[in-house]
């Protein structure tokens, strides 16, 4: 919208591929087994589930919300994956079935924020326990396992004759599509209206609440896909699979240019930090850092990912306004 | 009257906000014993004016003087220390406390143990509030007070801290004539003990009733300050608007067509009941009344934003359910808010994402916006209503007030509707842009366009409106014909004293 603001986003998109080329380099002083295809291949796979997460989560965000329920979500769904399996029921029927539940998960969110008009943040804490919980109640602390090949070739397999993992091709048509939505069509610029003034949004027609709602349906379906990948993946449904996520899944949207106050971000730089966190984590991994201690990395490169857009935009409309006493001082 | 040295002095005040300038090398003497009236229009300063005073806003140039001595304001409370005390237009007192600790608040008197000394407090506000002439009971909470009462409450926590200068914005915005007198009372009483008083007012009959001298500003810069006994109300106001008044109001008859909306016995519990008007296409019908008299409220209502408890609305002889915005936009029905930045405009966006925000759906083929169509019909409604900018890609942040709302106008009239609701459209806009949204309208109903105008200047309800109803306490307490219009029978009828 406003060239300030492009300029910025640009700039921003610029400092994470300058970021992202960094932990490469990090990665490969780091760690002979880093430079290497089959390394790439397996970062990327490890990577999909929180970037299918992100995407939605991204919209949410701009849209002035939050989802921190995601991660439970896909627990949720990887448990109940594994129930239905053990009942005998195919595959066709469950994963339908999982996303189904998925989408009323977010629906829940969706209602409780817009109508009952609670606050997303508490809402979706409440959920992220909640679902958790019920994954356990579903599932126990049972593993099922015994999946059939075709079902964990598509978790752990590759396009035949390439080294790109299948997941990352759901993830690539998940994110042209998100780019499509949010930045060529009317429900995109009604994401933007409604995170940069909700009031002003309403005022004009847009139908703050739906548009709400669906966002929060749509990430309750999508983290149900994460969790089926990374059943696929794991080869394992667990209560407890995809605990944690949700750290680097905001991590990766905030520090993707997304405004934690709404109403800014763009999808490209979401996928473009989701890489940047996974090389980092990789790097880390291969340098025998535990994931436990990773987190001080990642919790430090959330904050700075708040910090750094809000420090920028303070700079600016200093040296702005500076210059503007200078002129008015002139006349 | 006495022109003796000057107590409060503001010399060579100039101040910003972004791109407008608010004051322009404003000077002004306040003596004691003297009520000098500010007068001007709506965004001619006279609010920034009064917040410098009080120390809310420091000057980017020039200086205040106390006394002849330079004088720097840190904040309010340095104000107060000053003796220089503000009355704003909205009491800001502490609701929940008693109107005695309202008074008192700054230095309660204590007790033996610290604790406040209460028979020490009443009696002190007690001799204050006798000491103006009022009785006032000074041991019930604040909450419940009405609004002219509340203003004592100020006055009589102003004079215990003996307030040398007492600025009073707009003190009888919210008053009936009953209580405008006893106000002016206090005032006279006030000025004979020396106090130097700052009465912002818009009203000529008010401002010639009570003050010594008078100073107008206009469009930020000072334009004259004189004894009253000098100046006519006529010249008073040829200053504020600096032009011949009549093209203020560019209003052209309209043909009147079919009855475009009709409302009957619309209720909204609490807050109004049982409105019932109509509104034919290229027909302007004002709305007058009180701050909180309803007319906001209805408004509100009949675009979905809040919910009817009661009553119809027909729109082009249709029965209507009006349950959202989407609904009244569905209908025909747009509505321009009070508050522009709040409800009305998305700040960062550019004036052509602003306007095509409510058909943003009708601009795209498959979901895609069509940006060339979106340029294409902002630019087309830009140069329609004159909105001065570099490019419709600009944003509308950057754009003074009046081009702002020409923006809001704009987002309205690409949906074509049939009603417009107007809801003080020409709030805050500076003089030359407010003529220029008078010509709109008047040309949106010479269109054949029904048009709402809610407004808080009779002058404007005068010039513009074919009819003027009068809200008082959510019902309609009056309506006036074209040329049955008075500023004294509107304001007779918004206080509650409607002629039978």
């Amino acid at each position: 919208m406003s060239a300030l603001r492009d300029r910025l986003l640009a700039r921003w998109e610029t400092l994470l591929v300058v970021l992202l080329i960094a932990f490469l380099v990090l990665g490969t002083s780091l760690s002979p087994y880093f430079l290497s295809a089959s390394n790439f291949s397996d970062m990327t796979s490890n990577l999909m589930e929180k970037a299918i997460m992100a995407l939605p989560l991204a919209l949410i965000i701009i849209a002035g919300e939050i989802d921190l329920s995601v991660e439970s979500m896909a627990g949720l769904s990887s448990a109940l994956l594994g129930f239905v399996f053990l009942l005998r029921w195919p595959l066709w029927i469950d994963i339908p079935l999982v996303l189904a539940v998925g989408a009323l998960g977010g629906l829940f969110n969706g209602l409780l924020v817009t109508r009952a008009g609670l606050p997303s943040l508490v809402v979706t804490l409440g959920t992220l326990a909640l679902y958790r919980g019920l994954a356990s109640v579903v599932l126990g602390p049972q593993s099922v396992s015994g999946w059939p090949d075709s079902f964990t070739n598509f978790g752990f397999g590759d396009v035949p004759g390439t080294l790109i993992p299948w997941p990352f091709v759901v993830f690539a048509v998940l994110a042209v599509a998100f780019i499509f939505v949010l930045h060529t069509t009317w429900i995109g610029r009604q994401i933007f209206a409604i995170g940069k003034n909700k009031e002003a949004a309403r005022f004009s027609g847009i139908q703050v609440a739906k548009v709400k709602t669906l966002l929060f349906v749509l990430s309750g379906t999508l983290s149900a896909l994460a969790g089926v990948v990374l059943t696929a993946r794991l080869s394992s449904a667990r209560a407890d699979n995809g605990q944690g996520f949700v750290l680097d899944v905001v991590t990766a949207t905030l520090l993707g240019g997304v405004n934690i106050f709404g109403g800014e971000g763009t999808i490209a730089g979401v996928v473009l930090a989701v890489f940047v966190i996974g090389v980092l984590r990789n790097g880390l991994t291969l340098a025998d850092v535990s994931p436990d201690t990773q987190s001080v990395v990642v919790g430090a490169l959330l904050i700075l990912s708040v910090a750094g857009p809000t420090a920028v935009r303070r700079i600016r409309s200093a040296w702005s306004s500076r210059s503007f006493v200078q002129s008015a001082s002139h006349r | 009257m006495t022109q003796s040295t000057p107590i409060l002095e503001l010399v060579g005040v100039s101040k910003r906000f972004g791109a407008v300038e608010a004051l322009k090398d404003v000077s002004l003497a306040l003596s004691a014993g003297e009520v000098h009236a500010l007068v001007g229009e709506n965004g001619a300063g006279k609010s920034t004016l009064v917040r410098i005073l009080a120390g809310v806003h420091r000057p980017d140039s020039g200086s205040l003087k106390l006394d002849g001595q330079e004088l720097v304001l840190r904040g309010p409370a340095s104000a107060r220390d000053h003796g220089i005390a503000v009355i704003h237009q909205h009491p800001n007192l502490f609701p929940d406390l008693e109107v005695a600790e309202n008074v008192f608040i700054r230095q309660l008197p204590r007790g033996s143990l610290g604790g406040v000394d209460w028979r020490e407090l009443h009696s002190r506000a007690e001799k204050l509030f006798a000491s103006l002439g009022v009785a006032q009971k000074v041991n019930v909470p604040v909450r419940g007070l009405s609004v002219a009462d509340q203003q004592l409450v100020e006055i009589a926590k102003a004079l215990s801290v003996e307030a040398r200068v007492l600025v009073m914005d707009e003190p009888t915005a919210a008053l009936s004539t009953h209580e405008v007198e006893r106000l002016f009372a206090i005032t006279r009483q006030l000025r004979d003990r020396g106090v130097a008083v700052l009465f912002v007012d818009h009203r000529m009959d008010e401002v010639f009733e009570i003050a010594d001298r008078v100073s107008v500003l206009r469009d930020g810069s000072h334009v004259i300050t004189a004894a009253v006994s000098d100046l006519t109300p006529e010249d008073t106001i040829r200053h504020m608007v600096g032009r011949r008044v009549e093209s203020l109001y560019p209003k052209e008859e309209a043909p009147v067509g079919e009855i475009a909306l009709e409302v009957r016995g619309l209720t909204r519990k609490g807050v109004f009941s049982d409105v019932s008007f109509e509104v034919r296409r290229g027909e302007i019908v004002g709305l007058a009344g009180l701050v909180g008299a309803g007319r906001s409220e209805i408004a509100r209502v009949l675009f979905g934003i809040d919910r009817a408890d009661g009553g119809e609305v027909s729109v082009l002889g249709k029965r209507a359910i009006i349950d959202s915005p989407t609904d009244a936009m569905r209908l025909g029905i747009v509505y321009v808010p009070e508050d522009r930045h709040e409800h009305g405009l998305v700040l960062d966006f550019s004036i052509a994402a602003n306007i095509s925000l409510p058909i943003v759906r009708r601009l795209s083929r498959l979901l895609v916006m069509d940006r060339g169509r979106e340029r294409d019909l902002a630019t087309d409604y830009s140069k329609q209503l004159q909105v001065r900018s570099t490019s419709v890609r600009q944003s509308v942040s950057g754009l003074s007030g009046g081009n702002q709302q020409k923006v809001v106008i704009a987002k309205w009239l690409a949906t074509k509707p049939t009603v417009l609701l107007l809801d003080e459209p020409t709030h805050g806009v500076d003089i030359g842009a407010k003529a220029e949204v008078h010509r709109i309208i008047s040309q949106l109903a010479l269109q054949g366009m029904a048009i709402v105008l809610i407004s808080s200047e009779l002058p404007e309800l005068m010039g513009m409106a074919d009819r003027v109803l009068v809200l008082h306490e959510g019902r309609i307490a009056a309506g006036f014909g074209r040329d049955e219009l008075s500023q004294e029978r509107i304001m007779a009828a918004a206080t509650g004293h409607a002629e039978k």
